[in-house]
C-alpha cells in the first residue's frame, strides 16, 4: 500500500516534535538533572487520591453525563466565580479530558478551513498542530521581552483581518513565564470588541502567578471568552487528564456535540478527584495550593538569581514555573546549547525554538524540580558555560 | 514576620541550606538572613541543627519505646518535679505531659530491648510518684518527623515533557 497517499495532509504537514526528537536523547542517558519537565513534581495530594480511590472501592466506575458531573461543574462555576470574578453558569461549562482536550474541541467548534486562528509566541506547543489539525491556520503573533512577553494590543491588532476567528491567549504563559496584567488584558480586548473573533484563554495557570492574583481574560468578557482550565498544574493533577472549558452556550453546546460523539465523558476517577480538590480547596482558602505555590516560588527565585549571577539575559517570570533564559549570546543556536548542555553538563532543557520561532536564542528551564536538583543544575551551567569561554 | 517563618521552615527541612540560597528563595539578602538566623539561636528558638536518621538502616543499633508513665502530682510541685527527674537520664529523648489516661509520655532510646526494660524496671519504676508504667515499643516506623521511612511512592516523571 502506498502509505502517502491514504493519510491526511494536515497530519503529515506537521513537523515532528523537537520536545519528543530531545526526550528520546535525553531518556537513554544516565545521571542527567531534568530541568526539561512541564508538569509538577509533586504528586497530587492525598486527600483527592483517596477521595478517588474511595470511589473506586463503592463502585463508581459508570460513565456520567456527557458535560460532566453536575456536582463537579457547580464547583468549578463556583471555583471561578470566586477566584477571579468570572461568572458562567453550570449549562456553560463542560468537563474535558485535560485541558487539552478542550483546546482541540474549541478549534473544531469554530474553525472552518482557512479560518486563522492569531497565537502568541513563543508559546505552547500544542496550540499549532491542533489548529491545523482542524483546518484552521494557525498565525504567530510575536511577544517580546521587553514586554515582559504580554500580548501587545497593536501587535495583535496588526495581525487582525477578515479570516481571523479566534485569539489564543496563553496566561500565565509556557514557556516564558510571562503573565497579563488588568490593563494589558483590556487593551487586547478593546481591540477585539465590535469583531466576531472568539478569545480562547487557556489558563491552566492560572494559580501559578507570583506576587498578585490572576487575572482571567474571561472577567467580564465571558460572552466572547472560551476560558480554558483544568487540574494538571494547580493541584498536581497532570497523570488524571481533567480539566475544563466554559463559555457561551451556543459555542459550548457545539463542544458538547463533539465531546459526545468522540470521548462520552472525562473519567469518572478524575472527576471524583477533581470534586475533592475544589471542595477542599474552597474550604481550606486554597492551603495546599498556597503551599506548592509557595515552594514554586522560593524555587523561582533561586533560579532566576543563579541565572543573573551567571550573566545570562534573563526575565523574571511571573507565573507558570518556567524561566527562559537567553543564550544568544554563546554565539549557539538554542537546539545546539541544549544538545551540548545535555551531553558535556548533563543537564536537559528544552530549546526555545521547539515554541516557536520566536523562542529561538533561549531555552526553557522548568523550576519544578526540587531545590537540591535545581542548585546542582545551576552549578552545572555555569561550569558547562565557563568551559564555552 | 513572613521572612523569620520561611527561614524556620526552609531549614527545617534541610538545615544544611546556605544563607545565601535562603536569600535568593526568599528573595531577601544574606545578611538580613544571616542576622535573623543569629537572633533565632540567640533567642533560642533555633536549639541545633542535627540530621535525622532511618534508625532501621543506621550501623548504630537502636531500640525505641513509649513508655506511658502514671504518676501522683505532689503539692506544690505538680508534675514538673517528677518530669525533671525523668528528663534528667540521658537514655530519655522525650517527655511530654499528657491529657488523657496516664501523664507523662516518655519516649526512649537503648542500643537493646533489655537496656529499656532494665531502665524502667530499675530507674523509672521506682521513682517516688510513680505508680505505673506500660512500655510500648516501636515495632516499625512508617513515618516520622514528617519523614516517611520506609518504601513509598517513586515518582516517574518522564525526563521532557512539554
Ligand atoms: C499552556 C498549557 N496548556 C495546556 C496544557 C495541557 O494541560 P492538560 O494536562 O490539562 O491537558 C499544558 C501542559 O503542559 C500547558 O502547558
Amino acid at each position: 500500500m502506498n502509505y502517502d497517499k491514504v493519510l491526511a495532509s494536515p497530519v503529515v504537514s506537521i513537523p515532528p516534535s523537537g520536545i519528543r526528537r530531545f526526550f528520546d536523547v535525553a531518556s537513554t542517558m544516565q545521571g542527567v538533572i531534568s530541568l526539561g519537565v512541564g508538569e509538577p513534581d509533586f504528586v497530587t495530594p492525598w486527600n483527592i487520591r483517596e477521595a478517588s480511590i474511595h470511589s473506586i472501592e463503592h463502585g463508581r466506575t459508570h460513565y456520567t453525563s456527557n458535560h460532566g458531573m453536575p456536582e463537579l461543574r457547580e464547583l468549578i462555576c463556583e471555583y471561578l466565580s470566586r477566584r477571579y470574578g468570572v461568572r458562567y453558569d453550570l449549562s456553560s461549562c463542560l468537563v474535558t479530558v485535560g485541558a487539552s482536550e478542550a483546546l482541540d474541541l474549541a478549534f473544531r467548534a469554530l474553525l472552518n478551513p482557512g479560518d486563522e486562528v492569531l497565537i502568541p509566541a513563543p508559546s505552547y506547543v500544542s496550540y499549532a498542530p491542533c489548529v491545523t489539525l482542524a483546518h484552521g491556520i494557525p498565525v504567530a503573533v510575536p511577544t517580546y521581552e521587553e514586554d515582559a512577553y504580554a500580548l501587545r494590543a497593536d501587535v495583535l491588532e496588526s495581525f487582525l483581518n477578515e479570516r481571523t476567528k479566534a485569539v489564543i491567549l496563553p496566561y500565565p504563559n509556557n514557556p516564558t513565564g510571562g503573565i497579563m496584567t488588568r490593563p494589558q488584558i483590556d487593551a487586547v480586548t478593546r481591540v477585539l470588541s465590535g469583531r466576531d473573533v472568539v478569545m480562547i484563554a487557556d489558563e491552566i495557570y492560572s494559580e501559578l502567578t507570583y506576587g498578585g492574583t490572576h487575572e482571567s481574560f474571561a472577567k467580564g468578557m465571558e460572552d466572547r471568552t472560551i476560558l480554558i482550565n483544568g487540574f494538571s498544574k494547580a493541584f498536581a493533577m497532570t497523570g488524571w487528564r481533567l480539566g475544563y472549558a466554559c463559555g457561551p452556550k451556543p459555542l459550548i453546546d457545539m463542544m458538547v456535540k463533539i465531546h459526545q460523539y468522540t470521548m462520552l465523558c472525562a473519567p469518572v476517577m478524575a472527576q471524583t478527584a477533581g470534586i475533592e480538590a475544589l471542595k477542599d480547596a474552597l474550604s481550606s482558602d486554597f492551603a495546599q495550593v498556597r503551599a506548592m505555590r509557595n515552594a514554586y516560588n522560593r524555587r523561582r527565585l533561586l533560579i532566576y538569581e543563579g541565572f543573573k549571577d551567571m550573566g545570562l539575559p534573563v526575565f523574571e517570570p511571573r507565573g507558570a514555573f518556567y524561566i527562559f533564559p537567553s543564550i544568544r549570546e554563546t554565539g549557539m543556536t538554542s537546539e545546539q546549547f541544549c544538545e551540548r548542555l545535555l551531553k558535556e553538563g548533563r543537564v536537559a532543557t528544552v530549546p526555545g525554538n521547539a515554541f516557536g520561532d520566536a523562542g529561538e536564542g533561549h531555552i526553557r528551564c522548568s523550576y519544578a524540580a526540587s531545590t537540591d536538583n535545581i542548585m546542582e543544575s545551576l552549578r552545572r551551567i555555569r561550569v558547562f558555560l565557563n568551559h564555552l569561554n | 514576620m513572613q521572612l523569620t517563618q520561611e527561614i524556620l521552615t526552609l531549614l527545617q527541612q534541610d538545615s544544611t541550606l546556605s544563607p545565601k540560597a535562603i536569600a535568593q528563595m526568599t528573595g531577601s539578602d544574606e545578611e538580613t538572613v544571616r542576622a535573623e538566623i543569629e537572633r533565632l539561636r540567640d533567642e533560642g528558638v533555633i536549639l541545633g541543627y542535627t540530621i535525622r536518621i532511618n534508625t532501621e538502616k543506621s550501623p548504630i543499633p537502636t531500640v525505641e519505646a513509649m513508655i506511658e508513665v502514671k504518676v501522683s502530682p505532689q503539692r506544690d510541685l505538680g508534675y514538673n518535679d517528677i518530669a525533671r527527674r525523668i528528663y534528667k537520664f540521658p537514655e530519655v529523648e522525650s517527655v511530654f505531659l499528657m491529657s488523657g489516661a496516664y501523664d507523662l509520655a516518655v519516649k526512649i532510646q537503648a542500643p537493646t530491648m533489655q537496656a529499656i526494660s532494665a531502665f524502667v524496671w530499675e530507674k523509672l519504676a521506682v521513682l517516688d510518684g510513680v505508680t505505673g508504667t506500660a512500655t510500648l515499643f516501636i515495632m516499625r516506623k512508617y513515618k516520622e518527623n514528617g519523614t516517611i521511612l520506609v518504601e513509598d511512592e517513586v515518582p516517574e516523571r518522564l525526563v521532557i515533557t512539554p
